[in-house]
């Protein structure tokens, strides 16, 4: 079994810090991770590898930095690797994005043998679009299956698949067929820990870099900006309420006395909320 | 690749895409369409909620606003269309077919798309639900135009274009998106950050039926079964009418039951701030903030919590928030109402206390007399 998951190098969001005059963000500095939905679907892929045999290709799209990602994978197992990265992709949208993937998967299976299965993350972190994964099913023509809580059960020599897909408000059991893309929930797995081979085959493994051309595309119109149907014309901090918080003082005062008055002021500003509480409140 | 024989030439763009140069062929895509998320019979409340919005935004265009809903026929069906039409639809387009009476990505991208090729919106609005952006990930790559996923605002500026505002870089900053040479301009938005509109009973109006393209053999997903969530695991944060939550101030996972005790003690739900989900002290569903649920509750209390704009943005639409943070230069203070500077894991046991002294039988007593 072929299987290729797609990750991407983010920002550590826990780290992230705005500029606080010029409104942009402070990237110096900052360390990147795999986005941690991705690490759910890479689990996912290494473990169905190591059930059912196979390799499995991990594909970036980014800058030349993103090949730490990259190894951070070879480090958990992954077989191969592959960084597309060339200054075209610059300012993809996710319809761009989706187009450079999918390029890539394909001529990763030309390359390497077609997937049976192409994963991702739910979402990124730094995006939170969830749109990458649906576009690159939709233009590889594969079947999607978003959202996926449970492979159930993998039937390669009837190309048959049973996964559970959370729904709204419930679980959805599905029947697909190979091969399919499927985004991954969070929560379903536990990265394992790699195994000091794969450090060491990390260590030594090449990271294949891909550029436009590598990857076999020809229309450069549909990659980066130019090929981003969406413009970003203006990126700003929230506005300030006119007033800030009206704080409660609480110098030498005991905390039992902060609550009442707090309660107070609660009840002040919302009267009907006092009668609420006191009939829905389960003490 | 399935889609290559509807791709466009584009015209040449680069920053300069920010000119308005929309094709000819785009020029006759009028109206705004709000999908109606209809499921097991039940339509979806974010659907309403993005119907108020797609009114506002096609009074501005003077354009008409219509709903379209995808489903099995029967009274459900029924049932979507007049609510389409009592919170502010001016027209609705159904594709009815019993093999849409499961959610399933391939049927209704076809039906939706179809929809769209056939009657050409300018906008289209979908719920950024797990149906919501399944679909809507896919409708946009079928069409090739652009997609603004959790949009927190929604505005046609002064040409026509759509200004689609929403959280950037993981929610530090907010941004506005156009999508200015492509047709439909599509957004989704989350349960909950719109407010509910008004419902006015009203006549059904137009209902245009188009029929579904594809048949149940040519669907390669089956629907094997369905298990819906235990009424346990459920939980009604999203709409809940008081909220109290918990973030990193909280310093310990123990420390959430200190919200959790407040929450009891005044019938409200708990929820948690993302750094909490991340260090897996809360589960994903409790989490609020633009990854997980938007609020607006009456009253919201956020302990130990900094105020993220991410979270920010989840909260904002509450009547009234109150902040504890030992930080009086946390970000909260900037967009709570009422604000204490202190320990929250101090003050969590002294507010329970006072709400249970202040909210005892006696009081109710006085209450209800």
């Amino acid at each position: 079994m072929h299987i290729v998951i797609c990750i991407k190098q983010v920002p550590d969001s826990a780290q992230i810090r705005v500029h606080p005059v010029t409104n942009t963000i402070m990237r110096q500095g900052v360390p990147t991770i795999i986005n941690p939905y991705d690490l759910f679907a890479l689990e996912e892929a290494l473990r169905l590898r190591d059930a059912y045999g196979g390799e499995v290709t991990v594909l970036t799209m980014g800058p030349p930095m993103a090949e730490d990602a990259l190894r951070k994978a070879l480090g958990y197992g992954a077989d191969r690797a592959v960084l597309l990265t060339d200054r075209y992709f610059a300012g993809s949208d996710t319809l761009a994005t989706s187009f450079a993937l999918s390029q890539a998967i394909a001529k990763v299976g030309e390359t390497f043998g077609t997937p049976d299965l192409v994963f991702t993350g739910k979402q990124t972190i730094d995006g939170d679009t969830a749109q990458v994964g649906p576009g690159i099913a939709k233009r590889l023509d594969l079947l999607q299956l978003t959202y996926v809580a449970k492979i159930a059960s993998i039937d390669l020599a009837a190309r048959e698949i049973k996964v559970e897909r959370r729904s709204e408000g419930g679980t959805q059991m599905l029947k697909s067929r190979l091969p399919c893309l499927i985004t991954m929930l969070e929560g379903t797995n536990e990265i394992r820990r790699g195994s000091i081979q794969d450090a060491l085959c990390a260590a030594r493994s090449q990271v294949l870099k891909w550029t436009a051309a590598d990857a076999g595309i020809e229309d450069l119109t549909k990659c980066g900006l130019r090929g981003s149907p969406t413009v970003v014309k203006r990126v700003f901090a929230p506005p300030a309420r006119a007033e800030k918080a009206a704080q409660i003082d609480t110098a030498e005062m005991a905390l039992r006395d902060v609550a009442d008055e707090l309660i107070t002021a609660i009840f002040t500003r919302q009267p009907a909320l006092e009668h609420e509480l006191a009939f829905n409140g389960g003490a | 690749m399935s889609s290559a024989n509807r791709e466009t030439p584009r015209p040449a763009a680069g920053r300069a895409g920010i000119k308005k140069e929309l094709p000819a062929h785009f020029k006759d895509y009028r109206h705004v369409w709000v999908f109606i998320e209809l499921e097991r019979g039940q339509v979806h409340p974010i659907s309403f909620e993005l119907l108020g919005e797609g009114r506002k935004l096609a009074d501005k265009l003077q354009v008409q606003l219509a709903g379209v809903v995808l489903g099995p026929p029967g009274e459900a069906m029924g049932n979507a269309v007049a609510e389409a039409f009592a919170y502010g639809a001016d027209l609705v387009y159904i594709v009815e077919a019993p093999l849409l009476a499961d959610y399933r990505n391939e049927p209704f991208t076809k039906a939706m798309t179809d929809l769209v090729d056939t009657h050409k919106p300018e906008i289209l609005l979908l719920g950024a639900t797990t149906l919501g952006r399944d679909l809507a990930g896919s409708v946009a790559t079928t069409l090739q135009t652009g997609l603004t996923a959790d949009c927190t605002e929604l505005d046609v500026d002064a040409d026509g274009s759509l200004a689609a505002t929403r959280p950037t870089f993981g929610g530090s900053l907010l941004c506005t998106i156009y999508t200015l040479n492509f047709r439909p301009q599509m957004a989704t938005v989350r349960p909950r950050v719109m407010p509910m509109p008004q419902r006015a009973d009203k006549p059904v109006g137009r209902v245009i039926r188009h029929k579904l393209s594809v048949a149940e053999d040519e669907i390669v997903t089956k629907v094997l079964g369905f298990l819906p969530d235990s009424q346990s695991t459920k939980s009604n944060l999203a709409y809940a009418d008081v909220v109290v939550a918990g973030g990193l101030g909280l310093g310990a996972a123990e420390n959430l039951q200190l919200v959790k005790n407040l929450a009891r003690a005044i019938g409200a739900e708990h929820g948690c701030s993302r750094p909490l989900v991340q260090k897996s002290w809360m589960s994903a569903d409790r989490q609020i903030g633009q990854t997980g649920k938007t609020i607006r509750p009456k009253l919201y209390i956020a302990a130990g919590i900094s105020g993220a704009v991410q979270h920010r943005v989840g909260v904002e639409g509450a009547d009234l928030i109150v902040a504890i943070n030992t930080d009086p230069n946390a970000p909260i203070f900037d967009f709570a109402h009422l604000g204490i500077v202190t320990d929250a894991i101090r003050f969590l046991p002294a507010l329970t206390e006072a709400f249970t002294r202040r909210l005892s039988p006696h009081s109710r007593d006085k209450l209800a007399s």
